[in-house]
Protein backbone atom coordinates (compact mmCIF):
# COMPACT_ATOMS: atom_id res chain seq x y z
CA UNK A 1 0.00 0.00 0.00
CA UNK A 2 1.55 3.46 -0.99
CA UNK A 3 0.21 6.67 -0.01
CA UNK A 4 1.22 9.67 -2.90
CA UNK A 5 1.46 13.24 -1.78
CA UNK A 6 -2.41 14.01 -3.02
CA UNK A 7 -3.62 11.39 -1.26
CA UNK A 8 -4.13 8.92 -3.74
CA UNK A 9 -3.88 5.25 -2.62
CA UNK A 10 -2.33 1.82 -4.74
CA UNK A 11 -3.42 -1.13 -3.35
CA UNK A 12 -5.11 -4.43 -4.36
CA UNK A 13 -8.71 -5.59 -3.97
CA UNK A 14 -7.34 -8.65 -1.18
CA UNK A 15 -5.06 -6.22 0.39
CA UNK A 16 -8.10 -3.42 0.92
CA UNK A 17 -10.40 -6.17 1.81
CA UNK A 18 -8.06 -7.37 4.35
CA UNK A 19 -7.63 -4.10 5.97
CA UNK A 20 -11.21 -3.75 6.11
CA UNK A 21 -12.07 -6.79 7.88
CA UNK A 22 -9.49 -6.62 10.18
CA UNK A 23 -10.94 -3.05 11.49
CA UNK A 24 -14.11 -4.29 12.22
CA UNK A 25 -14.11 -7.68 13.75
CA UNK A 26 -17.41 -7.76 15.82
CA UNK A 27 -17.31 -9.89 18.30
CA UNK A 28 -20.23 -12.63 19.72
CA UNK A 29 -21.21 -11.82 23.00
CA UNK A 30 -20.75 -15.52 24.74
CA UNK A 31 -19.69 -15.32 28.16
CA UNK A 32 -19.09 -19.22 29.37
CA UNK A 33 -17.32 -18.51 32.89
CA UNK A 34 -14.70 -16.28 34.80
CA UNK A 35 -12.93 -14.85 31.75
CA UNK A 36 -16.42 -13.58 30.32
CA UNK A 37 -15.77 -10.97 33.00
CA UNK A 38 -12.90 -9.65 31.69
CA UNK A 39 -14.14 -9.71 28.32
CA UNK A 40 -16.90 -7.50 29.46
CA UNK A 41 -13.77 -5.15 30.48
CA UNK A 42 -12.28 -4.42 27.67
CA UNK A 43 -15.73 -3.25 26.70
CA UNK A 44 -15.88 -1.10 28.80
CA UNK A 45 -14.12 2.58 29.00
CA UNK A 46 -10.94 1.95 30.57
CA UNK A 47 -9.88 -0.68 28.16
CA UNK A 48 -11.87 0.65 25.23
CA UNK A 49 -11.56 -2.43 22.62
CA UNK A 50 -13.70 0.25 20.22
CA UNK A 51 -10.10 1.93 18.95
CA UNK A 52 -9.53 -1.97 17.33
CA UNK A 53 -13.09 -1.52 15.55
CA UNK A 54 -14.43 -4.63 17.18
CA UNK A 55 -16.92 -2.66 19.89
CA UNK A 56 -19.90 -4.15 18.23
CA UNK A 57 -20.61 -6.87 20.49
CA UNK A 58 -23.23 -9.27 18.53
CA UNK A 59 -25.82 -11.47 20.36
CA UNK A 60 -26.73 -12.75 17.16
CA UNK A 61 -23.65 -15.92 15.64
CA UNK A 62 -25.30 -14.67 12.45
CA UNK A 63 -24.12 -11.43 12.96
CA UNK A 64 -20.92 -11.37 13.91
CA UNK A 65 -17.01 -12.49 12.47
CA UNK A 66 -15.16 -13.39 15.81
CA UNK A 67 -15.97 -16.36 18.63
CA UNK A 68 -14.12 -15.19 21.87
CA UNK A 69 -14.46 -18.50 23.89
CA UNK A 70 -14.17 -17.26 27.44
CA UNK A 71 -14.02 -19.60 30.42
CA UNK A 72 -14.54 -23.26 30.58
CA UNK A 73 -16.09 -25.34 28.29
CA UNK A 74 -18.02 -28.50 29.31
CA UNK A 75 -18.61 -31.72 27.70
CA UNK A 76 -22.55 -30.58 28.15
CA UNK A 77 -21.32 -27.11 26.67
CA UNK A 78 -19.45 -28.65 23.37
CA UNK A 79 -22.04 -29.19 21.07
CA UNK A 80 -23.58 -25.73 21.39
CA UNK A 81 -20.16 -24.27 21.00
CA UNK A 82 -19.51 -26.27 17.49
CA UNK A 83 -22.83 -25.83 16.53
CA UNK A 84 -22.43 -21.33 17.65
CA UNK A 85 -19.21 -21.46 15.26
CA UNK A 86 -21.34 -23.14 12.47
CA UNK A 87 -23.75 -20.67 12.66
CA UNK A 88 -21.31 -18.02 11.72
CA UNK A 89 -20.86 -16.83 8.49
CA UNK A 90 -17.62 -17.14 6.61
CA UNK A 91 -14.80 -15.62 7.33
CA UNK A 92 -15.02 -16.31 11.01
CA UNK A 93 -12.29 -16.95 13.63
CA UNK A 94 -11.95 -18.06 17.42
CA UNK A 95 -9.85 -16.75 20.07
CA UNK A 96 -9.54 -19.22 22.68
CA UNK A 97 -9.39 -16.95 25.84
CA UNK A 98 -7.70 -18.66 29.20
CA UNK A 99 -6.39 -21.59 29.81
CA UNK A 100 -9.50 -23.55 30.74
CA UNK A 101 -10.05 -23.02 26.76
CA UNK A 102 -6.73 -24.13 25.73
CA UNK A 103 -5.55 -27.51 27.63
CA UNK A 104 -8.41 -27.40 30.51
CA UNK A 105 -6.28 -25.19 32.68
CA UNK A 106 -6.96 -26.02 36.50
CA UNK A 107 -10.06 -28.19 35.65
CA UNK A 108 -8.13 -30.64 33.38
CA UNK A 109 -8.42 -33.52 35.92
CA UNK A 110 -12.23 -33.08 35.93
CA UNK A 111 -14.75 -35.63 34.39
CA UNK A 112 -16.67 -32.89 32.83
CA UNK A 113 -14.14 -30.57 31.25
CA UNK A 114 -13.21 -30.52 27.52
CA UNK A 115 -9.21 -30.17 27.56
CA UNK A 116 -8.97 -27.15 24.74
CA UNK A 117 -11.67 -25.78 22.61
CA UNK A 118 -9.20 -26.87 20.00
CA UNK A 119 -11.02 -30.17 19.71
CA UNK A 120 -14.23 -28.70 18.86
CA UNK A 121 -13.20 -25.52 16.42
CA UNK A 122 -10.49 -24.29 15.17
CA UNK A 123 -8.80 -21.57 17.28
CA UNK A 124 -6.87 -18.51 15.12
CA UNK A 125 -5.41 -16.99 18.25
CA UNK A 126 -4.60 -18.62 22.17
CA UNK A 127 -4.55 -15.93 24.67
CA UNK A 128 -2.90 -18.06 28.52
CA UNK A 129 -4.03 -16.46 31.18
CA UNK A 130 -6.23 -17.24 34.08
CA UNK A 131 -7.82 -15.55 33.63
CA UNK A 132 -6.03 -13.19 31.16
CA UNK A 133 -5.92 -9.71 31.75
CA UNK A 134 -8.16 -7.12 28.95
CA UNK A 135 -4.28 -5.81 27.97
CA UNK A 136 -3.88 -9.64 26.79
CA UNK A 137 -7.02 -10.25 25.17
CA UNK A 138 -6.02 -6.64 23.21
CA UNK A 139 -3.10 -8.42 22.24
CA UNK A 140 -4.68 -11.02 21.02
CA UNK A 141 -6.86 -9.63 18.88
CA UNK A 142 -4.04 -7.38 17.60
CA UNK A 143 -1.84 -10.67 16.94
CA UNK A 144 -5.65 -12.04 14.84
CA UNK A 145 -5.24 -8.58 12.87
CA UNK A 146 -2.41 -9.03 11.74
CA UNK A 147 -3.36 -13.05 11.09
CA UNK A 148 -5.84 -11.17 8.61
CA UNK A 149 -3.63 -8.71 7.14
CA UNK A 150 -1.29 -11.70 6.20
CA UNK A 151 -4.24 -13.79 4.75
CA UNK A 152 -3.53 -13.87 1.00
CA UNK A 153 0.83 -13.48 1.65
CA UNK A 154 0.55 -17.16 2.40
CA UNK B 1 -65.98 -31.05 28.47
CA UNK B 2 -64.25 -27.87 30.56
CA UNK B 3 -60.92 -30.61 30.77
CA UNK B 4 -61.07 -31.05 27.28
CA UNK B 5 -60.89 -27.28 26.89
CA UNK B 6 -57.76 -26.96 29.07
CA UNK B 7 -56.13 -29.21 27.53
CA UNK B 8 -56.51 -27.83 24.42
CA UNK B 9 -55.51 -24.53 25.36
CA UNK B 10 -51.96 -26.51 27.05
CA UNK B 11 -51.34 -27.74 23.68
CA UNK B 12 -51.57 -23.65 22.49
CA UNK B 13 -48.65 -22.98 24.44
CA UNK B 14 -45.48 -21.89 22.59
CA UNK B 15 -42.16 -23.63 23.49
CA UNK B 16 -39.10 -21.41 24.14
CA UNK B 17 -35.86 -22.19 24.80
CA UNK B 18 -33.84 -19.27 25.76
CA UNK B 19 -29.86 -20.02 26.62
CA UNK B 20 -27.35 -21.53 26.53
CA UNK B 21 -25.67 -18.52 24.68
CA UNK B 22 -28.22 -15.35 25.03
CA UNK B 23 -26.77 -12.27 25.96
CA UNK B 24 -29.31 -11.96 28.98
CA UNK B 25 -29.10 -15.29 30.81
CA UNK B 26 -25.17 -13.91 32.49
CA UNK B 27 -23.53 -16.86 30.88
CA UNK B 28 -24.56 -20.22 30.03
CA UNK B 29 -28.22 -20.36 31.80
CA UNK B 30 -31.15 -22.27 29.71
CA UNK B 31 -34.79 -21.46 30.27
CA UNK B 32 -37.34 -23.81 28.95
CA UNK B 33 -40.04 -21.32 28.52
CA UNK B 34 -43.79 -22.18 27.80
CA UNK B 35 -45.61 -19.19 26.48
CA UNK B 36 -49.22 -18.31 25.94
CA UNK B 37 -48.50 -15.22 23.51
CA UNK B 38 -46.28 -13.12 25.25
CA UNK B 39 -47.32 -14.43 28.92
CA UNK B 40 -44.74 -16.80 30.77
CA UNK B 41 -46.87 -19.68 31.79
CA UNK B 42 -43.92 -21.87 32.91
CA UNK B 43 -40.33 -21.09 33.66
CA UNK B 44 -37.86 -25.06 33.74
CA UNK B 45 -34.20 -23.67 33.94
CA UNK B 46 -31.63 -25.61 32.91
CA UNK B 47 -28.58 -25.67 34.94
CA UNK B 48 -24.92 -27.73 34.40
CA UNK B 49 -23.36 -25.91 31.49
CA UNK B 50 -20.72 -24.80 33.58
CA UNK B 51 -20.32 -28.19 35.62
CA UNK B 52 -16.86 -27.92 36.36
CA UNK B 53 -16.41 -30.22 39.17
CA UNK B 54 -14.13 -28.43 41.36
CA UNK B 55 -15.72 -30.08 44.74
CA UNK B 56 -14.42 -33.44 43.34
CA UNK B 57 -10.86 -31.69 42.15
CA UNK B 58 -10.71 -30.08 46.01
CA UNK B 59 -11.08 -33.80 47.63
CA UNK B 60 -7.60 -34.80 44.88
CA UNK B 61 -5.87 -31.48 46.69
CA UNK B 62 -3.76 -29.88 49.36
CA UNK B 63 -6.10 -28.15 51.38
CA UNK B 64 -4.23 -24.52 50.72
CA UNK B 65 -4.49 -25.88 47.13
CA UNK B 66 -8.13 -25.70 46.92
CA UNK B 67 -8.27 -21.92 47.35
CA UNK B 68 -8.43 -21.37 43.37
CA UNK B 69 -11.02 -23.62 42.78
CA UNK B 70 -13.09 -20.88 45.19
CA UNK B 71 -11.84 -18.20 43.59
CA UNK B 72 -13.52 -19.52 40.30
CA UNK B 73 -16.67 -19.93 41.79
CA UNK B 74 -18.29 -17.00 42.37
CA UNK B 75 -15.78 -15.33 39.73
CA UNK B 76 -17.04 -11.55 40.40
CA UNK B 77 -16.50 -12.01 44.55
CA UNK B 78 -13.27 -14.03 44.56
CA UNK B 79 -12.22 -12.23 48.20
CA UNK B 80 -14.90 -13.10 49.51
CA UNK B 81 -15.24 -16.84 48.60
CA UNK B 82 -11.97 -17.31 49.68
CA UNK B 83 -13.04 -15.82 53.09
CA UNK B 84 -15.76 -18.31 53.08
CA UNK B 85 -13.35 -21.68 52.45
CA UNK B 86 -10.92 -20.11 55.13
CA UNK B 87 -13.66 -19.86 57.19
CA UNK B 88 -14.15 -23.84 56.94
CA UNK B 89 -10.70 -24.95 56.68
CA UNK B 90 -9.00 -22.94 59.30
CA UNK B 91 -11.97 -24.32 61.63
CA UNK B 92 -10.56 -28.02 60.68
CA UNK B 93 -7.00 -27.55 60.74
CA UNK B 94 -7.24 -25.07 64.04
CA UNK B 95 -5.22 -22.38 62.84
CA UNK B 96 -6.74 -18.74 63.48
CA UNK B 97 -5.47 -16.15 61.67
CA UNK B 98 -3.64 -13.24 63.49
CA UNK B 99 -6.03 -10.29 64.16
CA UNK B 100 -4.12 -8.15 61.35
CA UNK B 101 -4.97 -10.76 59.15
CA UNK B 102 -8.84 -11.15 60.04
CA UNK B 103 -9.30 -7.10 59.46
CA UNK B 104 -7.73 -6.93 56.17
CA UNK B 105 -9.35 -9.84 55.55
CA UNK B 106 -12.52 -7.66 56.00
CA UNK B 107 -11.57 -5.02 54.16
CA UNK B 108 -10.81 -6.80 50.75
CA UNK B 109 -14.38 -8.78 51.75
CA UNK B 110 -16.19 -5.71 51.20
CA UNK B 111 -14.20 -4.14 48.51
CA UNK B 112 -14.84 -7.27 46.49
CA UNK B 113 -18.79 -6.91 47.20
CA UNK B 114 -18.94 -3.63 46.07
CA UNK B 115 -17.14 -4.97 42.95
CA UNK B 116 -19.60 -7.77 42.71
CA UNK B 117 -22.48 -5.63 42.82
CA UNK B 118 -21.11 -2.81 40.47
CA UNK B 119 -20.48 -5.63 37.58
CA UNK B 120 -24.42 -6.98 38.25
CA UNK B 121 -25.72 -3.45 37.89
CA UNK B 122 -23.95 -2.88 35.00
CA UNK B 123 -24.95 -5.58 33.51
CA UNK B 124 -28.58 -5.51 35.08
CA UNK B 125 -28.34 -2.07 33.00
CA UNK B 126 -27.47 -3.76 30.02
CA UNK B 127 -30.37 -6.35 30.60
CA UNK B 128 -33.08 -3.65 30.45
CA UNK B 129 -31.43 -1.94 27.26
CA UNK B 130 -29.28 0.45 29.16
CA UNK B 131 -25.91 0.90 28.04
CA UNK B 132 -24.45 4.18 30.07
CA UNK B 133 -24.77 2.91 33.45
CA UNK B 134 -23.20 -0.48 32.23
CA UNK B 135 -19.95 2.06 31.29
CA UNK B 136 -19.78 3.97 34.93
CA UNK B 137 -20.10 0.87 37.00
CA UNK B 138 -16.70 -0.70 35.29
CA UNK B 139 -15.01 2.62 35.35
CA UNK B 140 -15.51 2.00 39.12
CA UNK B 141 -14.68 -1.61 39.42
CA UNK B 142 -11.51 -0.88 37.54
CA UNK B 143 -10.27 1.26 40.64
CA UNK B 144 -10.74 -1.84 42.73
CA UNK B 145 -9.24 -4.37 40.52
CA UNK B 146 -6.23 -1.24 40.98
CA UNK B 147 -6.20 -1.96 44.86
CA UNK B 148 -6.26 -5.88 44.40
CA UNK B 149 -3.68 -5.93 41.87
CA UNK B 150 -1.08 -3.83 44.10
CA UNK B 151 -2.33 -6.06 46.71
CA UNK B 152 -1.51 -9.47 45.12
CA UNK B 153 -0.65 -9.21 41.54
CA UNK B 154 -3.80 -10.53 40.57
CA UNK B 155 -7.36 -8.10 38.97
CA UNK B 156 -10.12 -10.76 39.26
CA UNK B 157 -8.70 -13.91 41.01
CA UNK B 158 -7.21 -13.19 43.33
CA UNK B 159 -5.73 -15.65 45.80
CA UNK B 160 -4.73 -13.52 48.22
CA UNK B 161 -5.51 -15.21 51.38
CA UNK B 162 -4.36 -18.55 52.55
CA UNK B 163 -4.41 -20.76 55.52
CA UNK B 164 -3.49 -18.88 58.54
CA UNK B 165 -3.33 -15.14 57.36
CA UNK B 166 -3.09 -13.43 54.12
CA UNK B 167 0.00 -13.77 51.88
CA UNK B 168 1.18 -10.44 51.84
CA UNK B 169 0.83 -7.34 54.56
CA UNK B 170 -0.54 -4.31 53.00
CA UNK B 171 1.66 -1.13 52.91
CA UNK B 172 1.15 2.39 53.03
CA UNK B 173 0.46 3.01 49.45
CA UNK B 174 -1.97 0.66 49.19
CA UNK B 175 -3.93 2.22 52.45
CA UNK B 176 -3.63 5.57 51.00
CA UNK B 177 -5.07 4.07 47.63
CA UNK B 178 -8.62 2.55 49.64
CA UNK B 179 -8.55 5.64 51.60
CA UNK B 180 -8.75 7.39 47.84
CA UNK B 181 -11.14 5.22 46.65
CA UNK B 182 -13.51 5.02 50.02
CA UNK B 183 -13.67 8.86 49.41
CA UNK B 184 -14.29 9.14 45.68
CA UNK B 185 -16.87 6.65 45.33
CA UNK B 186 -19.99 7.99 47.19
CA UNK B 187 -20.62 10.56 44.87
CA UNK B 188 -19.62 8.34 41.93
CA UNK B 189 -22.21 5.69 43.23
CA UNK B 190 -25.05 8.63 43.50
CA UNK B 191 -24.30 9.41 39.56
CA UNK B 192 -24.85 6.03 38.61
CA UNK B 193 -27.64 5.19 41.08
CA UNK B 194 -29.26 8.72 39.83
CA UNK B 195 -28.26 7.11 36.02
CA UNK B 196 -30.51 4.34 36.74
CA UNK B 197 -33.36 5.83 39.14
CA UNK B 198 -34.28 8.80 37.34
CA UNK B 199 -34.77 6.56 34.17
CA UNK B 200 -38.63 6.09 33.72
CA UNK B 201 -38.50 3.22 31.82
CA UNK B 202 -36.23 0.97 34.35
CA UNK B 203 -38.64 2.77 36.84
CA UNK B 204 -41.96 1.39 35.15
CA UNK B 205 -39.89 -2.17 34.15
CA UNK B 206 -39.20 -3.08 37.73
CA UNK B 207 -41.52 -1.20 39.67
CA UNK B 208 -44.53 -4.22 41.43
CA UNK B 209 -43.04 -6.47 39.05
CA UNK B 210 -41.51 -10.36 40.17
CA UNK B 211 -43.06 -9.81 43.92
CA UNK B 212 -41.33 -12.17 45.73
CA UNK B 213 -43.11 -13.11 49.03
CA UNK B 214 -41.39 -13.35 52.68
CA UNK B 215 -42.87 -17.44 53.00
CA UNK B 216 -42.11 -18.27 49.57
CA UNK B 217 -38.31 -16.82 49.98
CA UNK B 218 -37.94 -19.06 53.15
CA UNK B 219 -39.24 -22.51 51.00
CA UNK B 220 -37.16 -21.79 48.67
CA UNK B 221 -34.00 -21.20 51.00
CA UNK B 222 -33.33 -18.04 49.61
CA UNK B 223 -30.83 -16.01 51.02
CA UNK B 224 -28.82 -12.44 50.66
CA UNK B 225 -30.18 -9.30 49.08
CA UNK B 226 -33.40 -11.41 47.45
CA UNK B 227 -34.40 -12.38 51.00
CA UNK B 228 -33.76 -8.88 52.38
CA UNK B 229 -35.74 -7.33 49.96
CA UNK B 230 -38.66 -9.34 50.75
CA UNK B 231 -38.45 -7.65 54.03
CA UNK B 232 -36.59 -10.55 56.44
CA UNK B 233 -33.84 -9.21 58.16
CA UNK B 234 -31.00 -11.96 57.44
CA UNK B 235 -27.75 -11.49 57.33
CA UNK B 236 -24.64 -14.25 58.52
CA UNK B 237 -22.75 -10.88 59.19
CA UNK B 238 -25.08 -9.83 61.67
CA UNK B 239 -26.94 -13.23 62.85
CA UNK B 240 -23.45 -14.96 63.55
CA UNK B 241 -20.09 -12.42 62.82
CA UNK B 242 -17.25 -14.32 61.98
CA UNK B 243 -14.01 -12.30 61.28
CA UNK B 244 -14.45 -9.09 63.12
CA UNK B 245 -17.90 -7.86 62.13
CA UNK B 246 -18.80 -7.49 65.59
CA UNK B 247 -16.36 -4.72 66.14
CA UNK B 248 -17.78 -2.84 62.80
CA UNK B 249 -20.99 -0.53 63.00
CA UNK B 250 -23.10 -0.87 59.55
CA UNK B 251 -26.62 -1.23 58.91
CA UNK B 252 -28.52 -4.13 56.97
CA UNK B 253 -30.69 -2.42 54.25
CA UNK B 254 -34.12 -4.38 54.15
CA UNK B 255 -36.88 -2.89 51.46
CA UNK B 256 -40.58 -4.03 52.22
CA UNK B 257 -41.63 -4.13 48.41
CA UNK B 258 -40.54 -7.18 47.66
CA UNK B 259 -40.14 -6.44 44.01
CA UNK B 260 -37.49 -6.22 41.38
CA UNK B 261 -36.78 -2.10 42.65
CA UNK B 262 -36.34 -3.67 46.14
CA UNK B 263 -33.75 -5.67 45.19
CA UNK B 264 -32.07 -3.15 43.11
CA UNK B 265 -32.30 -0.58 46.28
CA UNK B 266 -31.21 -3.00 48.49
CA UNK B 267 -27.56 -3.85 46.42
CA UNK B 268 -27.03 0.01 46.16
CA UNK B 269 -27.58 0.34 49.90
CA UNK B 270 -25.39 -2.75 50.73
CA UNK B 271 -22.46 -0.94 48.96
CA UNK B 272 -23.26 2.44 50.51
CA UNK B 273 -22.41 -0.03 53.99
CA UNK B 274 -19.78 -1.39 52.56
CA UNK B 275 -17.85 1.62 52.10
CA UNK B 276 -18.90 2.48 55.75
CA UNK B 277 -17.70 -0.86 56.55
CA UNK B 278 -14.34 -0.61 54.83
CA UNK B 279 -13.65 3.47 56.41
CA UNK B 280 -13.93 2.05 59.62
CA UNK B 281 -11.83 -1.03 59.32
CA UNK B 282 -8.82 0.79 58.01
CA UNK B 283 -8.79 3.24 60.68
CA UNK B 284 -9.36 0.34 63.40
CA UNK B 285 -6.44 -1.93 62.01
CA UNK B 286 -4.43 -2.95 64.25
CA UNK B 287 -0.06 -3.86 64.14
CA UNK B 288 1.05 -7.50 64.63
CA UNK B 289 1.49 -10.23 62.28
CA UNK B 290 -0.37 -11.10 59.67
CA UNK B 291 0.46 -14.81 59.47
CA UNK B 292 0.24 -17.24 61.77
CA UNK B 293 3.67 -18.74 62.16
CA UNK B 294 2.07 -22.42 62.37
CA UNK B 295 1.11 -22.48 58.71
CA UNK B 296 4.35 -21.72 57.66
CA UNK B 297 4.41 -21.58 53.57
CA UNK B 298 7.04 -24.74 53.17
CA UNK B 299 4.84 -26.51 55.71
CA UNK B 300 1.39 -25.88 54.06
CA UNK B 301 1.21 -28.96 52.66
CA UNK B 302 1.39 -30.87 55.73
CA UNK B 303 -1.68 -29.54 57.27
CA UNK B 304 -3.56 -32.03 58.27
CA UNK B 305 -7.45 -31.81 59.79
CA UNK B 306 -9.06 -34.39 61.19
CA UNK B 307 -13.47 -34.26 61.74
CA UNK B 308 -16.20 -31.88 60.00
CA UNK B 309 -17.35 -28.73 59.79
CA UNK B 310 -19.27 -26.28 58.47
CA UNK B 311 -18.84 -22.51 58.11
CA UNK B 312 -20.91 -19.38 56.69
CA UNK B 313 -20.61 -16.54 55.39
CA UNK B 314 -22.27 -13.55 53.70
CA UNK B 315 -21.21 -13.67 50.10
CA UNK B 316 -22.63 -11.42 47.94
CA UNK B 317 -25.25 -13.41 46.50
CA UNK B 318 -25.94 -14.90 50.35
CA UNK B 319 -25.25 -17.10 52.70
CA UNK B 320 -22.27 -19.51 51.44
CA UNK B 321 -21.56 -22.34 53.31
CA UNK B 322 -18.42 -24.20 53.20
CA UNK B 323 -18.52 -28.46 54.24
CA UNK B 324 -15.35 -29.81 54.95
CA UNK B 325 -14.35 -33.64 56.09
CA UNK B 326 -11.42 -34.66 56.93
CA UNK B 327 -9.64 -38.07 57.86
CA UNK B 328 -6.21 -36.98 59.12
CA UNK B 329 -4.77 -37.02 56.05
CA UNK B 330 -3.55 -34.11 53.49
CA UNK B 331 -6.25 -33.79 51.61
CA UNK B 332 -10.18 -33.26 52.57
CA UNK B 333 -11.78 -36.31 52.36
CA UNK B 334 -15.34 -34.26 51.76
CA UNK B 335 -15.98 -30.86 49.88
CA UNK B 336 -19.68 -29.39 49.92
CA UNK B 337 -20.59 -26.03 49.21
CA UNK B 338 -24.31 -24.71 49.71
CA UNK B 339 -23.97 -21.80 47.11
CA UNK B 340 -26.78 -18.96 47.15
CA UNK B 341 -27.18 -18.64 43.72
CA UNK B 342 -28.31 -22.24 42.94
CA UNK B 343 -31.29 -21.99 45.79
CA UNK B 344 -31.90 -17.85 44.45
CA UNK B 345 -32.20 -19.49 40.90
CA UNK B 346 -34.46 -22.18 41.75
CA UNK B 347 -37.51 -19.29 42.70
CA UNK B 348 -37.78 -18.22 39.28
CA UNK B 349 -40.09 -21.10 38.73
CA UNK B 350 -41.94 -19.25 41.15
CA UNK B 351 -40.99 -15.87 40.23
CA UNK B 352 -41.69 -16.54 36.29
CA UNK B 353 -45.46 -17.30 36.38
CA UNK B 354 -48.05 -15.38 34.62
CA UNK B 355 -45.50 -12.41 34.02
CA UNK B 356 -44.72 -11.11 30.56
CA UNK B 357 -41.24 -12.21 28.38
CA UNK B 358 -39.56 -8.82 28.56
CA UNK B 359 -40.06 -9.49 32.28
CA UNK B 360 -38.85 -12.67 32.87
CA UNK B 361 -35.86 -11.18 31.99
CA UNK B 362 -35.92 -7.82 34.55
CA UNK B 363 -36.64 -11.05 36.96
CA UNK B 364 -33.88 -12.55 36.10
CA UNK B 365 -31.49 -10.17 36.30
CA UNK B 366 -32.44 -8.95 39.88
CA UNK B 367 -31.50 -12.79 41.38
CA UNK B 368 -27.53 -12.27 40.24
CA UNK B 369 -26.82 -15.19 38.69
CA UNK B 370 -22.77 -16.65 38.74
CA UNK B 371 -22.44 -19.50 36.66
CA UNK B 372 -19.59 -20.74 38.29
CA UNK B 373 -21.64 -20.97 41.48
CA UNK B 374 -24.70 -22.22 40.63
CA UNK B 375 -22.97 -25.64 38.42
CA UNK B 376 -19.70 -25.48 40.31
Amino acid sequence: MKTGDGGVVTTTLEQAMEWGRSNSLWPLTFGLACCAIEMMAIQAADMDIARFGSEVFRNSPRQSDLMIVAGTVTKKMAPRVRRLYEEMPYPKYVIAMGVCVIQGGPYNQGYSVVLGVDKVVPVDVYVPGCPPTPEALTHGIMLLQKKIRNETDR
Amino acid sequence: MIQEEQKNEHREWTELNMGPQHPSTHGVLRLKVKLDGETVKEVEPIIGYLHRNAEKICELDYYCDSLIYFDRMDYVAAMNMEVGYLEAAEKLLNIPPPERAQWIRVIMAELGRIAAHLVWAGAFGLDLGMLSPFFYCFVQREKILRIFTEICGSRQETNYMSIGGVYQDINENIIYMIEEFTKEFPDKLEEIFNAFVKNDIFMSRNKGIGILEPDVAIQYAVTGPMLRASGIEYDVRKAEPYLVYDKLNFDIPVSYKKDNLARFLVRFEEMRQSVRIVKQAIKKIPDGPYFNPKAKKSLMIRLRGEGEVYARTESPKGEFGVYLVGDGGVKPYRVRVRSPSLRNLSVIRHLGKDVLIADLIAISGTIDLVFGEVDR
